[in-house]
């Protein structure tokens, strides 16, 4: 966890204070909508179908137990009672009163978390590994150059109107949990031959309406460097990406017009005049940093704990099988909390299991929790004797479904529930996808399947990776689906491909549980994923197999 | 519309010039293309001359004259295109440009603090009640997080000097 000191206090009360300034300048008449709209941006409020959609930060996913306490407190206090985990490490609150923001954000500031960039076209919030400081292998703890960006990047006064939004990632294991190839600028932390630390630096990634997986444009930047390379890397785009067309004013677009060579020469000729400068990084202040982050201290427990083995429960065994992840520490376990339950909206916690889980962070995880984009909870520390018992707790507040990364896991943007942009619902489609896999036996046979819903295409969603990919189309005034399969957003991203032509709303489960049946039947062996089944074959048998009845 | 200088509102004494206008006597600021056709013969004049840049031209091809040239003047053509940020650090920073560096089109109350980190010094603002406001706004923000060439200490090396002070007392 990153503690907050004086001086980062002081800026995000000057913060609060100056969009407190500015809403009343908005209810007052001096500011436009337009003109305040990109200044509320900044702040993460959007104007949504109902209200004033709140995007609240957590900066590389961390959040101590009275970080979350303090969320469950605005959700109950300004909103109606809960918040919604997003794919980008943010919680949003959907029903916020203009009026009371100021309020809102001054005390989320007193436990210092913000909404500072987490929307407009600036650099959003840097998203990193949910596992990042206790999954084994890891080069360094990314958080801490996730910290390092995220101080450098904060009000940056050159880049706060880029052409578009940018958005940073940064994976330090092999496992790529960041999905660092969808991003605008994705980190690989990485070693050079001499043991030094440093970065490989992919451009250009993005789904939205034209998907792209990032190119490398440099194979190894040295750790003290990157700060001048991002630079280098964001003036070039604000210099050249597009502004005449928003749908062509991503970084991939730009890239994809100058092609990834030339694109990395002008960086290379920027970062020439930069890289020895001010920006150099000096271990010091990485230390500071690093200083600041508090890391638990771990005891010395048994990796097989008898609590363990006396437990006995089915439901338990289950759980223990499906969201309890190896830690570097023996003795120790990263728990998910899969905020997925049958029938319920991906992602929404209430704040009365906002406190619970806070609660059960003090006492089982040194009063830490991560955020991840698949829109599910961690506890990161949890001793593996306490795992019955840590279980027993999620369990009564409906936070142990075993079904991390199971089809039923799904990933869903907020679809026409909530959405101004959108053409379809997408919340409903994963509700009932999650009734239909509610058999844990069956979602546990099918094995690891990453199904990912957007209600159009701008693709909150991620539904160009997602093992299944489903996107809202508008087809006449009434809601269709194309479905695509054969993406994934790690370290081997890939667009999933179009099966055929787009099915009715009341069709999708039917189709997804055709293409499941289709893969039980194709599968090489019952360890072979639907993800590698399907780049063995092909998208040619789901496609028979879905539209030979349709 | 108020120029803004040094905190302070000011009479604006340079004369905008448009592309089919004769240049007249005294401080000018003409359109990039039109400096472009004779910058020497411009630059001969006896009084100040300024040159409008568009955000869309490489200010590199400035570079020759601009230790002959009073002021530069970036183009916001709306608040929500920042090309002209880039340009005014590379102008201070890389091209060491020392003089006045004025922000038109679009600048509105919200941008001054952006601005001033990236190096304007001149400010012509579209609304009055914004330009009063200047002094108050730029203060807005004690801590800042990135260095740039206004020279401001950033809150990482406030917190290394402090430690630094801490360690010798
Ligand atoms: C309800 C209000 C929301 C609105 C109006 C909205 C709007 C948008 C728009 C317009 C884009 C496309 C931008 C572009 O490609 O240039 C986008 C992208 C994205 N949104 Fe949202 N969004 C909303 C909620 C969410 C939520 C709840 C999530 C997470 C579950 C989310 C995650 C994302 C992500 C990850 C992308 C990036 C896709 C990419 O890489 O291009 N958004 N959003
Ligand atoms: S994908 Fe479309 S419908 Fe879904 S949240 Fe994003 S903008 Fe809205």
């Amino acid at each position: 966890m990153y503690a907050y000191d004086e001086i980062d206090r002081t800026f995000l009360s000057e913060r609060v204070a100056e969009f407190r300034d500015q809403v009343r300048r908005r209810l007052n008449g001096e500011l436009t909508e337009e003109e305040f709209k990109s200044l509320r941006l900044m702040n993460g409020v959007y104007l949504q179908l109902h209200a004033y959609m709140f995007r609240v930060a957590i900066p590389y996913g961390t959040l101590s137990a009275q970080q979350l306490r303090r969320l469950a407190h605005v959700g109950r206090k300004y909103d109606r009672g809960y918040g919604h985990f997003t794919t980008r490490q943010n919680i949003q609150f959907n029903w916020i009163k203009l009026a009371e923001l100021p309020d809102a954000m001054e005390d989320l500031a007193e436990v210092g978390i913000h909404a500072i960039q987490t929307s407009g076209n600036c650099v959003r919030n840097i998203t990193t590994d949910q596992w990042a400081g206790v999954v084994p292998g890891e080069i360094d703890d990314p958080r801490v150059w996730a910290e390092v960006l995220r101080q450098y990047t904060t009000l940056h006064p050159e880049f706060a109107f880029l052409p578009r939004k940018f958005k940073i990632a940064i994976s330090a294991a092999d496992h790529d949990r960041a999905a660092i190839k969808i991003h605008d600028i994705g980190l690989r932390m990485r070693r050079n031959d001499a043991g030094e630390i440093g970065f490989e630096v992919l451009v250009g990634g993005g789904l939205g309406r034209s998907p792209f997986i990032a190119k490398t444009i440099r194979d190894f930047v040295h750790a003290r460097d990157i700060i001048s390379y991002v630079e280098a890397v964001l003036r070039v785009y604000n210099q050249y990406g597009r502004r005449d067309n928003i749908y062509k004013a991503r970084i991939k677009i730009l890239l994809h017009e100058l092609g990834a060579e030339r694109f990395a020469k002008d960086v290379e000729a920027e970062w020439a005049q930069i890289r020895d400068g001010m920006l150099e990084i000096d271990d010091a202040m990485v230390d500071d940093i690093r200083s600041r982050f508090r890391y638990p201290r771990y005891e010395q427990l048994s990796d097989t704990p008898q609590e363990l083995a006396k437990a006995s429960d089915p439901r338990f065994t289950a759980w223990l099988q499906n969201a309890v992840a190896p830690h570097k520490v023996p003795g120790y376990a990263v728990v998910t909390l899969s905020l997925k339950p049958i029938g319920g909206t991906p992602g929404d916690a209430t704040a009365e299991q906002m406190d619970a889980i806070a609660d059960l962070a003090d006492r089982y995880s040194f009063g830490e929790l991560r955020v991840g984009h698949e829109q599910n909870l961690a506890l990161p520390n949890v001793a593996k004797r306490d795992l019955p018992a840590l279980w027993r707790a999620l369990d009564k507040i409906g936070v142990a479904t075993p079904n991390v990364n199971l089809i039923s896991d799904v990933i869903s943007c907020p679809g026409l529930d909530y959405c101004s942009l959108a053409n379809t619902r997408s919340i409903p489609i994963a509700q009932e996808l999650t009734r239909r896999f509610a058999n844990h036996d069956l979602a546990a046979m099918i094995g690891r399947l990453h199904v990912n819903i957007s209600g159009c295409i701008n693709a909150c969603g991620h539904h160009h990776v997602g093992h299944i990919g489903i996107l809202g189309v508008d087809k006449n005034g009434e809601e269709f689906y194309q479905i695509t399969i054969g993406g994934r957003a790690d370290e081997g991203a890939e667009i999933g491909t179009l099966i055929g032509p787009a099915v009715p709303y009341a069709e999708v489960a039917d189709v997804i549980e055709d293409i499941v049946e289709a893969y039980l039947a194709l599968r090489a062996a019952p360890d072979e994923l639907f993800i590698d089944t399907v780049k063995r074959l092909g998208v040619q048998p789901f496609k028979e197999r879905v539209y030979a009845t349709r | 519309m108020p120029l803004v200088k040094s905190g302070a509102i000011v009479a604006d004494d340079y004369l905008h010039v448009a592309d089919g206008d004769a240049i007249a006597e005294g401080a000018v600021l003409l359109p990039a293309a039109r400096f472009l056709v004779d910058p020497e013969g411009v630059l001969k004049r006896n009084s100040k001359v300024g040159v409008i840049w568009p955000n869309s031209r490489n200010i590199a091809e400035l570079a020759p004259w601009l230790d002959r040239v009073a002021a530069v003047a970036l183009v916001f053509p709306t608040f929500r295109d920042g090309r002209a940020y880039s340009q005014a650090r590379l102008l201070r920073e890389r091209y060491g440009f020392r003089g006045e560096l004025r922000a038109t089109g679009q600048v509105l109350r919200d941008q001054f603090v952006f601005m001033l980190r990236s190096g304007f010094d001149a400010f012509e603002v579209k609304k009055d009640s914004d330009a009063a406001a200047f002094t108050e706004v730029a203060r807005r923000y004690s801590v800042v997080y990135q260095p740039t060439g206004d020279g401001r200490a950033t809150a990482a090396a406030r917190r290394l000097s402090r430690q630094n002070a801490e360690a010798r007392s």
